[in-house]
């Protein structure tokens, strides 16, 4: 972490303050609503997905600074990825895109990565009962 | 940037008289009490003295009664523990309230490994004990009850008269732990009719690294630290002289200042909260409504989470502190280091709404222009938050 005073390092702030990607979508092609029931925290995340390439990504979130700021940052990865890569996305990546979170606070980024896993079978069951 | 501050439920800055008066003890003035054949020792003890009359003046105290502690966390252990030793003859039950600090809270839980057992006494929504539970859960085998005046989280103030009252009657020894009162508004122990109470000289503009336990004549507690019998035995180890004549001038001054500074808290106070009101939707205030510290405002908002709004709050220079299960305990270790706010949840907010709480405590500098600037800035944050949550 670079920032050493507050508890997150310099890109969490970042991205908390200035959200990437925030917002909702009409008729997501995947969506994703996901809880952390211990700290209330909600994600929800909308898929845009052509030709199983990741066109866009858009979250809402309810939470502290981690949850808000590995809500932004998985959008960001997201874009431009296949399904096959974007289910390779771990927590641990979003934390390390992030130059790591407090130990407290890992499972904000484990909300980011059910988000995205929920999102993607959203997706591919909505799929499957189109073909 | 600028920085407004209103945060003094956590800490408050040292009062520049208070300094003033503390320094010599750092170097001329330099002695160890102990040390009496000679001029060093001889004013090092007067000194000490000195400070030990000013804190029981402040809390209408004998100075025989006061014991100079590390803070109010050591008061607290040496209060719970030392009366619990002492007492384990007569019995091993210890009745504590559902929003005691940690400090009293995890000293009687330790003294489980000793045979001893706690009962938690429930508040109501207000954050009030239910005298009806305490008196309910006293035993034959009850030593003591610990009951905090003031809480830091909802500003709450407790019935400590009736507690009091109730443990007397029972013959139970009774402690209250007060570093949210001492030096604030007005306490007086033989008026509360309590045997043992806890202060810190941070909580009212003395130094952090001070603290004291009023401990009613006769009373024994066994002592936590054993040593060279400072503290007549109570409490070993050479004095913090600059911190006991640190707290000594500030229990002066506050008692002095007192009536014109709760003056000045309520009315900014009411300002707050009447701004507050007016201003934010769906805002729910926690704690009593007048039984409750004079500078005292705690609050949820719904979806809006507490660390996040501490963050955007800090991000326009104003310091303040959350329950919200999110910020707690950051420093921790592991994810379970994490819990919504017992206070919170005493008082029956849902977990899940804790996130969103907000205590605002204020200080004898905080002025009207800093108060304005809050609620200024502060329901733009709460909207920009409301705006990416995803329940509307």
């Amino acid at each position: 972490m670079t920032n050493k005073l507050g508890p997150y390092s310099d890109k969490v702030m970042d991205h908390f303050m200035n959200p990437r990607n925030m917002g909702e979508m009409e008729d997501p092609d995947g969506l994703g609503e996901v809880g952390n029931p211990v700290c209330g925290d909600v994600m929800r995340l909308y898929l845009r997905i052509k030709d199983g390439i990741i066109l866009d990504a858009k979250f809402k979130t309810f939470g502290c600074g981690a949850a808000i700021a590995t809500s932004s940052m998985v959008t960001e990865m997201l874009k431009g990825k296949t399904i096959e890569e974007a289910k390779k996305i771990t927590n641990q990546a979003v934390a390390e895109a992030l130059d790591g979170l407090p130990p407290v606070k890992m499972h904000c980024s484990v909300l980011a990565e059910e988000g995205l896993e929920a999102a993607i079978s959203d997706y591919e069951r909505k799929k499957g009962q189109i073909s | 940037m600028r920085k407004i501050f209103f945060d003094h439920i956590s800490t408050t800055p040292t009062d520049p008289r208070v300094v003033e008066e503390m320094l010599p003890y750092f170097t001329s003035q330099f002695g160890n009490p102990s040390s009496l054949f000679y001029e060093h020792g001889q004013q090092a003890a007067k000194a000490l003295e000195e400070a030990r009359a000013k804190v029981a003046g402040l809390i209408g105290a004998e100075a025989q009664n006061i014991i100079f502690t590390s803070g109010a966390t050591e008061a607290n252990n040496m209060a719970i523990k030392g009366i619990a030793w002492a007492n384990e003859d007569k019995g091993r039950h210890i009745i504590l309230s559902d929003i005691e600090h940690f400090s009293v809270l995890f000293a009687a839980q330790a003294l489980s490994r000793w045979g001893f057992e706690i009962t938690r006494v429930p508040v109501d929504s207000y954050g009030i004990i239910d005298l009806g539970a305490l008196k309910a859960s006293i035993r034959a085998d009850t030593i003591l009850i610990s009951i905090m005046h003031a809480n830091n989280e909802i500003g709450t103030i407790e019935p400590i008269v009736e507690i009091a009252n109730i443990a007397r009657e029972k013959g139970i020894l009774f402690h209250a732990d007060a570093v949210g009162t001492v030096g604030i508004i007005p306490v007086n122990v033989g008026e509360l009719g309590v045997d043992a109470l806890t202060l810190a000289g941070h909580s009212f503009y003395g130094p952090k690294g001070i603290g004291a336990l009023y401990l009613k004549q006769g009373i024994r507690i066994d002592p936590l630290l054993q040593g060279g019998f400072q503290e007549a035995g109570y409490r070993s180890g050479t004095e913090n002289l600059p911190g006991t004549v640190g707290l000594g001038v500030v229990a002066q001054i506050a008692k002095e200042e007192m009536p014109s500074r709760i003056e000045h808290l309520l009315i900014l106070r009411d300002l707050l909260w009447r701004g507050l009101s007016q201003r934010i939707q769906d805002i729910h205030f926690t704690g009593h409504p007048t039984q409750r510290l004079p500078g005292h405002v705690s609050f949820w908002v719904e979806n809006a989470e507490g660390e996040s709004l501490l963050l955007h709050l800090a991000f326009k220079g104003i310091e303040l502190a959350s329950g919200s299960a999110c910020s707690s305990n950051i420093r921790g270790r592991t994810e379970e280091d994490l819990a919504a706010s017992q206070v919170l949840t005493a008082i029956g907010v849902p977990s899940h709404i804790c996130t969103g709480s907000l205590t605002i405590s204020l200080g004898k500098d905080n002025n009207r222009e800093e108060v304005e600037y809050f609620l200024e800035v502060f329901p733009g944050i709460v909207e920009r938050l409301r705006a990416m949550s995803p329940w509307k």
